[in-house]
């Protein structure tokens, strides 16, 4: 997490052409976000850390280049763009990508409300993909005691991967195989051995409805759950 | 040379369906097919999915009583938790949820799709015969009718979260409860939204009205698509009307006793399905009298067939005075479906006012779990009819095996019978099909209010198209709409 430190140099940027006072070293996302511009996240979340640019879902413009900005650091002098049309229109090709490439199942599935995928493609206007979807042949994995592994909606946004451990210090999660074989594999032992504390909150990481308690199921009303207005 | 007449597809109708027409040498009626061309397979791809999406998932399979799938789920899944007593706010919230249901879906029927045939005749201008037609000649009619449905709709999403395909209904209960202030809302209506008396008065001016129907066309109610069949449905254990949780009764079309009130878990004991080469809709019979003697009509007409009474007054008042019109306990005639489907939206009327009026709706005693076990079956009576769903589950929580037996299914054979007779008194000798005789048969299908969509697991709407076949199943003529 990019907190603003009074010992941190001072450093004027312009965003979409209006200068704008940061701390080097701050967060793009924050720094936006502190100056009321709302740049879509989605393996982004706040105090995570390192971050893991996977999804690609921030990507603003800067030096002629497409970025993305939680990954960026401010530095002085940076002349960013982030609310265009074309990057707009770009965000949502990502996320109808992320749509296309999975089975998401959003009907049935009980993270709906609270997925942060769903909640983007409202907030970006995706109606339909202009992508085929891709029908890909994956699986659910039933076999731990407490969390069920949705392999059609998980999309490898790494959050599980490297952002989870139990209380040994071990990861639960890693990836396995390569390019479009890639997915995300559940230590059943480790899994199993988990808290019903860690449980809900590797649930809560999880941004899509891949990772979710066994029995939890569809809890709260709708108007209580996280994106109902 | 045989000649075959073919309706496709038949409108107003919830699904997609058509009508084929078998004519001897003779112009006599030799077949009457009721082809139902939709399929769709939940219970294939609800396997491999985790029990508790069940409620939620199959209750996609159909937009206008969802309610109904969901509820059945919930009750089957209930079991699979070991939940085989739920909370009385469990319980009573998701009864109301049902009587909204029912309510919605029955005035959806009567006043949009049933309401143009009543009120500008089954050879009335077809222009006129939709419900366009109807707010334009009777707009105050409409309008009431508008408002119960939308009294339902509103029930419905206060109880499941929203209109079509709520989450509410979860394993072992419900995930919320009714506030005090929501409840007198209903009650007392707003500018929005009709009062609960406002409903019950409108309800009964239009059984007022069906009375005066029946009256005037007595001859010809009485003897369009009658036939004898058996009727079947849920039963409250006093013998009252029931259309959430009971046994299940089949009575034959003389009122005699061929399923004794059994505990509807047991129904593989009592039911098996045939299929025909040429509809994707089944038909189930009762195994001990086989396929051709064992079927059963449900919805509205079965259900006021078997039941001994029902258990709110004025509902009561008006199966005494629907018995005493019709002159008989066991009603065979396909259209004393309208006037049964107003009596249980009466019903149903009263049952909300019952329920709004209950303290337990504010209980948060949501969820009860019991010991696991691996199959659950659930039973309601949605508004078409008995609606069966059967899941088996895995220790690891998976679906491994799903059945469902929708109300329409029931109705399957009822349908081509009351097909076949009205295509021999209509179509017999004619060379060619006008509107007024395509929309005869249609009448006769739509008594029954068919879903279609949930019985074959389909969607869509219902057009219509009748072809003539020769003996060679060569098309000689036709009409489409």
């Amino acid at each position: 997490m990019n907190k603003l430190s009074k010992n941190t140099k001072k450093i004027n940027i312009l965003l979409d052409g209006k200068e704008v006072e940061a701390q080097e070293g701050e967060n793009i996302v924050e720094l936006a976000k502190r100056h009321g511009i709302d740049i879509p996240v989605l393996c982004y979340y706040e105090g995570m850390g390192e971050c893991l640019g996977t999804c690609r879902v921030c990507t603003i413009r800067w030096k002629r280049h497409h970025v993305s900005a939680c990954t960026l650091k401010a530095e002085e002098g940076m002349d960013l763009t982030i609310e265009t049309e074309d990057l707009k229109d770009l965000r949502k090709a990502l996320i109808e990508l992320l749509f296309v490439e999975g089975n998401h199942f959003c009907p049935s599935c009980e993270k709906s409300g609270d997925c942060d995928l769903q909640h983007l493609g409202l907030k970006l206007e995706m109606t339909v993909p202009r992508f085929h979807y891709r029908f890909n042949n994956r699986s659910i994995n039933f076999d731990a005691d407490k969390i069920l592994f949705e392999h059609n909606r998980c999309i490898l946004c790494k959050r599980c991967t490297h952002k989870f451990e139990d209380d040994n210090g071990e990861r639960v999660f890693a990836f396995k195989g390569k390019g479009s074989n890639l997915s995300v594999e559940m230590n059943i032992e480790r899994a199993n051995g988990l808290s019903e504390e860690l449980v809900d909150q590797v649930v809560e990481l999880c941004p899509v409805g891949a990772i979710l308690k066994k029995g939890k199921g569809f809890d709260r009303p709708i108007g209580k759950r996280k994106y109902d207005e | 040379m045989t000649n075959k007449i073919v309706i496709d597809p038949v409108t107003r109708v919830e699904g997609h369906g058509k009508v084929t027409i078998h004519m001897d040498d003779n112009q006599k009626v030799e077949e009457a097919r009721f082809h139902i061309v939709e399929f769709r397979g939940f219970e294939k791809f609800i396997q491999g999915r985790p029990y508790w999406e069940a409620p939620v998932l199959v209750q996609r399979l159909c937009g206008i009583c969802p309610v109904s799938h969901h509820l059945a789920a919930a009750k089957a899944i209930d079991q699979i938790v070991g939940a085989h007593q739920l909370s009385a706010v469990g319980e009573k919230m998701r009864r109301l949820m049902h009587y909204g249901q029912v309510l919605q879906s029955h005035a959806l029927h009567f006043f949009y799709l049933a309401a143009p045939d009543l009120l500008f005749g089954v050879d009335g201008p077809v222009e006129q015969r939709n419900i366009v037609g109807v707010i334009q000649q009777h707009k105050d009619l409409a309008l009431k009718g508008i408002k119960l449905r939308k009294y339902g709709q509103e029930i419905i999403k206060a109880t499941a979260g929203k209109k079509i395909h709520g989450i509410s209904a979860v394993p072992g209960g419900i995930h919320k409860n009714l506030s005090r202030k929501e409840c007198d809302l209903f009650i007392n209506g707003s500018s929005e939204l009709a009062s609960l008396k406002d409903c019950i008065d409108w309800n009964q001016e239009v059984i007022d009205f069906m009375i005066d129907y029946h009256k005037k066309n007595k001859s010809w109610i009485d003897s369009f698509s009658v036939f004898d069949s058996n009727h079947l449905g849920l039963i409250g254990e006093d013998g009252a009307l029931e259309l959430y949780h009971g046994n299940l009764r089949a009575l034959d079309s003389k009122g005699r006793a061929i399923l004794n009130d059994i505990d509807y878990t047991d129904y593989l004991d009592h039911f098996e399905e045939d299929v025909k080469e040429w509809t994707y809709l089944k038909f189930p019979y009762l195994k001990k009298h086989g396929p051709q003697n064992g079927w059963s009509r449900v919805g509205p007409l079965a259900r006021l067939n078997i039941c001994d009474h029902i258990n709110t007054p004025l509902a009561n008042e008006r199966l005494e005075q629907y018995r005493k019109f019709a002159g008989e306990k066991i009603i065979n005639k396909s259209l004393y479906y309208h006037w049964a489907r107003l009596i249980e939206m009466l019903h149903c009327l009263e049952m909300i006012e019952t329920l709004l009026h209950d303290s337990d709706l504010q209980s948060n005693n949501l969820i009860v779990t019991g010991k696991r076990q691996k199959t659950g079956i659930g039973v309601i009576e949605a508004p078409r009819g008995t609606l069966i769903h059967h899941y088996e589950v895995s220790e690891k929580d998976e679906i491994t095996r799903c059945n469902l037996i929708v109300s329409t299914t029931h109705n399957n054979m009822a349908m081509n019978k009351a097909v076949e007779l009205v295509a021999k008194k209509s179509l017999e000798g004619q060379e060619k099909i006008s509107e007024p005789m395509l929309n005869e048969i249609e009448v006769a299908i739509r008594a029954y209010d068919p879903c279609l969509s949930c019985a074959t697991h389909a969607m869509g709407e219902m057009p219509l198209d009748v072809k003539v076949l020769d003996s060679r199943g060569h098309e000689l003529f036709g009409r489409k709409k």
